[in-house]
């Protein structure tokens, strides 16, 4: 008992490690990327016609003017490398101060805090990776059910040859022909935009479509390998309706590998959402990274952008393995 | 074999076929606008009709595979190497090389989503082939390193490698010659699937427009030139028939690396 605590404690512990270590990557990365910018953010920022008092008073504004890193090889008169130590007052120390202060820049065209952009933005991304998730679980749990117990038949061919073009077929291919099906030709909805909650069927049916390929095929092969247990044997034996062993006994097992799947797929979700959100105008952090960010040069919201977008997946990947332990307890014992 | 990695596997071979010889397969200059000729539906001139400037669609779908196979080979090819070497040092070797490796970069790398890090990357570089390139790179080798280091782990143990040693084999010899064929299999089905995978990133970030730069016949492009409503409404073929040579090749190697997974895992076979 004593020594499944300790166990149970240091996995924990390590668990939390990893989780700590993966933060300061993605925190690192996203401070030092925009060190990659060919040239000065300054100028690609602001223009060449800009005056010098004009870049000086952004790069101190932003921050550019102090030193990237604690250290750095600049080269001196004779252009020979040399190490040059910078201190605490560089701009990886002051974006990690920033940061823990909730505080993620300011963004360097419209000077709004970044933080506040992201709020504003983030609760449609929600939305949209939501609902693809719920659309992806209606559609795949009975095709996938329905498939797994006729295994062998045509009916198992065409749901699994269906399955496998769903995973070739790219949102970005899917998004358009919809809207040129459902917009330009039937006009039953709008082609673009986030004003009534008929805007949501087109975004999250594409971006949820691979989703539900992929889950189609995990739960076929989940209910087969359930199927051929003893405790199935058993629950037939016993008289049970073939409803009720599928649906009662083996879906509740075989859905088990399913919610690690759903877990890990949240995050292709969310980065599948920022070609989605181009696709529909959907205004959530995907337009924003891709339009204002990237499209305007506006760094500093690119940096909030993928940071938000990578936490959000890491706190979800977390949520899932704790479910994940909780609903298996083989899992939890060993 | 499997049906489908047939059919896979004549897909392929067409998609090879038409990259290499793309001169002489494509009926129009790739780049020549003719506004004069634009949104005109498929003909005998125009086999896939023709888009919002004029251009030859047919033509430029033919010289899509070419960015498509050139970004799939390399990337799938740089990857595969540098994540085999990586991985079977880590496994072979252990030590601080495997620590860094299966505990920090795996962990790390699996927590964040590929497809975001080369957006950032991208973003912060600039667009174009080149980084594009690389940045698929840095985000593909992990699965192989992965891949082969487990491989590597479990064949280390097997009988015939302990005799090799006990013969006085070198590391090196015992790596090349006893470990590694025998875990070429399953990086074989992981490379047809990276195909897929390089293939669809490709296109996702030239969609975004943050791969090759347009006039560059790149499906992804296509694609995104071809979904503002005013095109949609008038030539849904210049959406249509990049998205399905899209869709065919992704197919196509996910066809493959299907059929050889179950060709290589017999108890993936009886079910």
């Amino acid at each position: 008992m004593r020594s499944g605590f300790k166990h149970k404690l240091l996995s924990g512990l390590r668990r939390f490690a990893i989780f700590l270590l993966v933060v300061w990557t993605v925190v690192s990365l996203v401070t030092l990327l925009i060190e990659l910018v060919p040239g000065d953010p300054a100028v690609s920022v602001l223009g060449e016609q800009a005056t010098p008092e004009q870049f000086e008073q952004f790069r101190q504004k932003h921050g550019l003017d102090r030193p990237a890193f604690f250290f750095s090889f600049p080269r001196d008169a004779q252009n020979q490398r040399h190490f040059q130590w910078h201190g605490v007052h560089n701009r990886y120390t002051e974006y990690w101060v920033a940061l823990l202060h909730g505080d993620m820049g300011r963004s360097f065209r419209t000077d709004r805090p970044v933080s506040e952009l992201i709020l504003e933005r983030y609760p449609a991304t929600i939305q949209l990776a939501v609902a693809a998730l719920l659309f992806a679980v209606l559609i795949a749990i009975p095709l996938g059910v329905i498939a797994g117990k006729n295994r062998g038949t045509w009916i198992d061919n065409v749901a699994s040859v269906i399955a496998l073009v769903g995973i070739s077929l790219p949102g970005f291919v899917i998004g358009p022909m919809l809207v040129y099906v459902f917009a330009v030709k039937l006009g039953w909805l709008a082609p673009s935009g986030r004003f009534d909650w008929t805007d949501l069927i087109l975004p999250a049916f594409t971006l949820g479509a691979a989703l539900s390929a992929i889950l189609t095929r995990m739960v076929r092969s989940s209910v087969i390998e359930e199927l051929g247990e003893d405790y199935v044997r058993t629950a037939r034996a016993k008289g049970l309706s073939e409803r009720t062993v599928v649906y009662k006994h083996v879906l509740k097992n075989g859905l088990i590998p399913v919610v690690t799947i759903l877990g890990l797929q949240l995050g292709v979700l969310l980065a599948g959402a920022i070609i989605t959100e181009k696709i529909f105008g959907w205004p959530g952090l995907g337009l924003l990274l891709v339009e204002d960010g990237i499209g305007k040069r506006d760094y500093r919201v690119v940096q909030g952008c993928v940071l938000v977008i990578s936490m959000t997946y890491i706190i979800a990947n977390m949520l899932t393995d704790m479910i994940y332990r909780w609903l298996d307890p083989r899992i939890r014992v060993s | 074999m499997n049906r489908l990695t047939i059919v896979g596997l004549i897909i392929v071979t067409l998609l090879v076929i038409v990259a290499i010889f793309a001169p002489w397969i494509a009926t129009h200059d790739v780049g020549a606008t003719n506004l004069s000729l634009r949104y005109l539906p498929p003909s005998a001139q125009h086999f896939f009709g023709t888009d919002s400037t004029g251009r030859d669609i047919f033509s430029r779908v033919v010289f899509g595979a070419r960015i498509s196979l050139k970004v799939g080979i390399v990337v799938v090819t740089v990857s595969a190497l540098v994540g085999t070497l990586l991985g079977a040092f880590a496994g072979y070797y252990g030590g601080w090389i495997d620590r860094i490796i299966s505990g920090y970069v795996f962990n790390v790398f699996l927590a964040f989503p590929g497809l975001l890090l080369a957006i950032a990357m991208v973003a912060f570089l600039g667009a174009g082939l080149n980084k594009l390139i690389f940045a698929l790179c840095i985000i593909g080798w992990v699965g192989y390193a992965r891949l082969i280091r487990g491989q590597v782990l479990k064949v280390r143990e097997y009988d015939f490698v302990q005799a090799a040693r006990a013969l006085g084999a070198s590391d090196a010899r015992i790596l090349l010659i006893h470990i590694l064929p025998n875990a070429i299999q399953p990086l074989i089905v992981q490379a047809s699937l990276g195909m897929a995978g390089a293939v669809l990133s490709e296109a996702a970030l030239s969609f975004l427009g943050l791969g090759v730069p347009p006039p560059a016949p790149s499906w992804g492009v296509m694609i995104e030139e071809a979904r503002d409503l005013s095109t949609l409404q008038a030539a849904p073929h210049a959406l249509i028939f990049p998205g399905i040579a899209i869709a065919l090749t992704v197919l196509a190697f996910n066809f493959i690396g299907d059929g050889l997974r179950e060709y290589l895992d017999p108890r993936q076979r009886s079910r």
